[in-house]
């Protein structure tokens, strides 16, 4: 049953193919498909947070020699996280997608994607985890390119190579692991890697792993093909992705970085900590400079990932725990945000703030549903973010980490202005061109009411920050102790 | 046998970065390519392997013979091959597509992503009056 999060989405992509023909059947699959996908998450996490770790061997191959599917907390909870917000994406697909990219194939793809996002999260073999990688990356090579116009395509090529690139990366550093290990079962690893005399050879593959991961997940200074990618699709995509994809590579650098390379926290964990400094720097100035508004939203997608790796690199229950909601706030509200720049292009015509102006004026209720992300990210009390920058904050205090809360503090500032930028230009500031401002055209109901419902959840997260933090704070338990997963897993004690 | 091996998958690593850093999309791509060779035979080294001993288990015992080569890199290999297929598959296709749009496999004229598209035709038609004829 804990495999439901991969069989529901091959199903309904399974039928998405079936109904190729029929735009109208695939819309009514994806809604359908993404409401049990996030029916079968909330059962996996109550399930999970009750019964402790369960893990699935398939074929019925005991683990080490089959692969085995694992779901400890923090799966469960980036598993419940990315049904929400498939469902809410569904729904504002059946808007905003225009009928050529549903003709080409756009619910078949969604859903192999969540596939891949979902295995992912859920395996508990690393050979496993490079096959859901390509899985998913396949399926967002598509998504990026469908449709065909020149800055797609360009974006595309560059998220191509580099993304091809930190796949054999990351096959290269299996290799070698294996070769050290002879295992890549991530609970025989856990149980074997610290009982054997390999010097700096782990370190090695653990950088190795670091970068192939970073890659991925857009961390400094391997970054570049996201501003250079991410604002070529449709908003739609560009949303999903963000609230996807970089975070299956944060997840996986939190799995193998607490669970496998441990042996040298002082060196490595410290080099995740330097790397999320310059991370969010770098992230939201690149930001300060964009007058367009997805590249400036793509932009403080790279600066928040800094905040994630903030945790890691402290590496304590706190920190974790602190990071694991920050994750759950991130992927919400950075979401929220790019639905609503979808909003404010099917109004205005534009994405360039030079061009914006006057929507608080006509519409109050988009600007509202800008203004509460917005606040959110930059971590405005009683939003998440607040919250989430509390716990990181507090975390850095107990360990003595100065510097890096004083960046994370810092860049948080830059955040709130970043943000008072769009808001000045896009809503505040006098329209530039009055009459075509006034004939704004009418939006459709599922692309507000998705929206709505998603910075609804993102406020709820913030509301709820006391259980949501002690869900987290279970979740790093789990992760802070290694022997909990591999008990579970392999059923002996290290 | 091993070190051979290595020396092969070191060169070819280091055939696929020079490849990968020029500016034709097809040498980045044929650079791709190498690179997948490299990282099989990687794989495929890192079996330690021992030469004409199969993993084949005799007719009155549970195991194989003792030093034999591990057989599951190359299970791994026999994936990453098929994976690799697929991705460069697809990577062929988009490459043709950015030839039939921009009509050019330079990567250095693909800065729509940075600048808007009429300023990267505008310099590129500048750059060409400049040339001599």
């Amino acid at each position: 049953m804990i495999a439901l999060p991969i069989l529901l989405p091959l199903l309904f992509g399974a039928l998405c193919l079936m109904a190729w023909q029929n735009p109208r059947w695939q819309k009514a699959f994806s809604l359908l498909g993404t409401a049990a996908q996030f029916g079968a998450a909330i059962w996996l996490l109550i399930r999970v947070q009750q019964n402790g770790i369960q893990h699935l061997q398939v074929g019925n191959w005991p683990a080490p020699f089959g692969i085995v599917l694992v779901v400890d907390l923090l799966s469960a909870i980036m598993v419940t996280v990315a049904a929400a917000v498939a469902l809410v994406v569904a729904a504002y697909s059946q808007a905003a997608i225009d009928s050529p990219r549903v003709q080409y194939g756009y619910y078949p793809l969604f859903f192999f994607l969540l596939m891949g996002v979902n295995g992912a999260f859920i395996t508990g073999d690393l050979f496993n985890l490079y096959v859901w990688f390509e899985v998913m990356l396949m399926s967002s090579f598509v998504m990026l390119a469908l449709g065909g116009e020149r800055p797609q395509i360009e974006g595309a090529i560059k998220y191509v190579i580099l993304n091809l690139l930190s796949s054999t990366l990351f096959l290269s550093a299996l290799g070698l692991l294996y070769n050290l290990a002879g295992t890549l079962n991530m609970a025989d690893l856990a149980l074997r890697l610290p009982g054997l005399e390999t010097g700096n050879q782990i370190t090695l593959i653990a950088m190795l792993f670091l970068v192939a991961f970073g890659i991925k997940s857009a961390i400094f200074p391997l970054f570049f093909w996201l501003p250079a990618s991410y604002h070529t699709p449709p908003v739609t995509i560009t949303a999903l992705f963000s609230g996807l994809l970089t975070k299956v590579g944060v997840y996986a650098l939190f799995r193998v970085f607490t669970l496998l390379f441990v042996q040298d926290t002082a060196y490595t964990h410290t080099i995740l900590l330097i790397i999320a400094g310059f991370t969010m720097v770098t992230g939201v100035f690149g930001a300060a400079a964009q007058t367009d508004l997805r590249r400036l939203l793509s932009f403080h997608i790279i600066s928040q990932i800094g905040y994630l790796l903030m945790g890691l690199g402290m590496f304590s229950q706190p920190a974790l725990a602190a990071s694991i909601y920050f994750m759950v706030h991130v992927i919400l509200a950075k979401t929220s945000l790019f639905l609503v720049a979808g909003i404010v292009e099917k109004m205005e015509g534009s994405y360039n703030l030079k061009e914006l102006g006057g929507i608080y004026s006509t519409r109050f209720g988009v600007a509202l549903l800008f203004l509460l992300p917005a606040l959110s990210l930059a971590g405005l009390p009683p939003l998440s973010g607040f919250f989430a920058k509390l716990a990181l904050v507090v975390a850095g205090f107990d360990l003595h980490q100065y510097a890096i809360v004083a960046v994370g503090l810092g860049v948080s500032l830059m955040t709130l202005y970043s943000m008072t930028k769009i808001w000045n230009e896009a809503f505040w500031k006098e329209p530039k061109d009055p009459i075509r401002h006034a004939k704004h055209k009418p939006i459709s109901s599922w692309l507000w009411a998705s929206t709505a419902v998603l910075v609804f959840i993102s406020l709820l997260a913030g509301l709820l920050a006391e259980p949501l933090l002690n869900l987290a704070n279970q979740a790093a338990a789990q992760l802070a102790d290694p022997s909990i997963y591999i008990q579970a897993v392999l059923g002996v004690a290290p | 046998m091993v070190f051979l091996l290595a020396i092969t998958a070191g060169v070819l690593f280091a055939a696929a970065i020079y490849m990968i850093l020029r500016r034709s999309l097809m040498k980045t791509l044929v650079g791709l390519l190498l690179l997948s060779y490299a990282i099989n035979l990687l794989l495929f080294t890192s079996a330690d392997l021992v030469p004409a001993r199969p993993a084949l288990v005799d007719a009155d015992s549970l195991l194989p013979p003792a030093m034999y080569a591990d057989p599951v890199p190359q299970a791994f290999i026999l994936t990453a091959i098929v994976i690799s297929f697929g991705l460069t598959a697809f990577a062929i296709t988009l490459m043709r597509q950015v030839y039939n749009i921009l009509g050019s496999d330079d990567l250095n004229e693909m800065r729509c992503t940075d600048v808007p598209c009429e300023e990267v035709e505008i310099a590129s038609e500048e750059e060409l009056l400049e040339e001599p004829l």
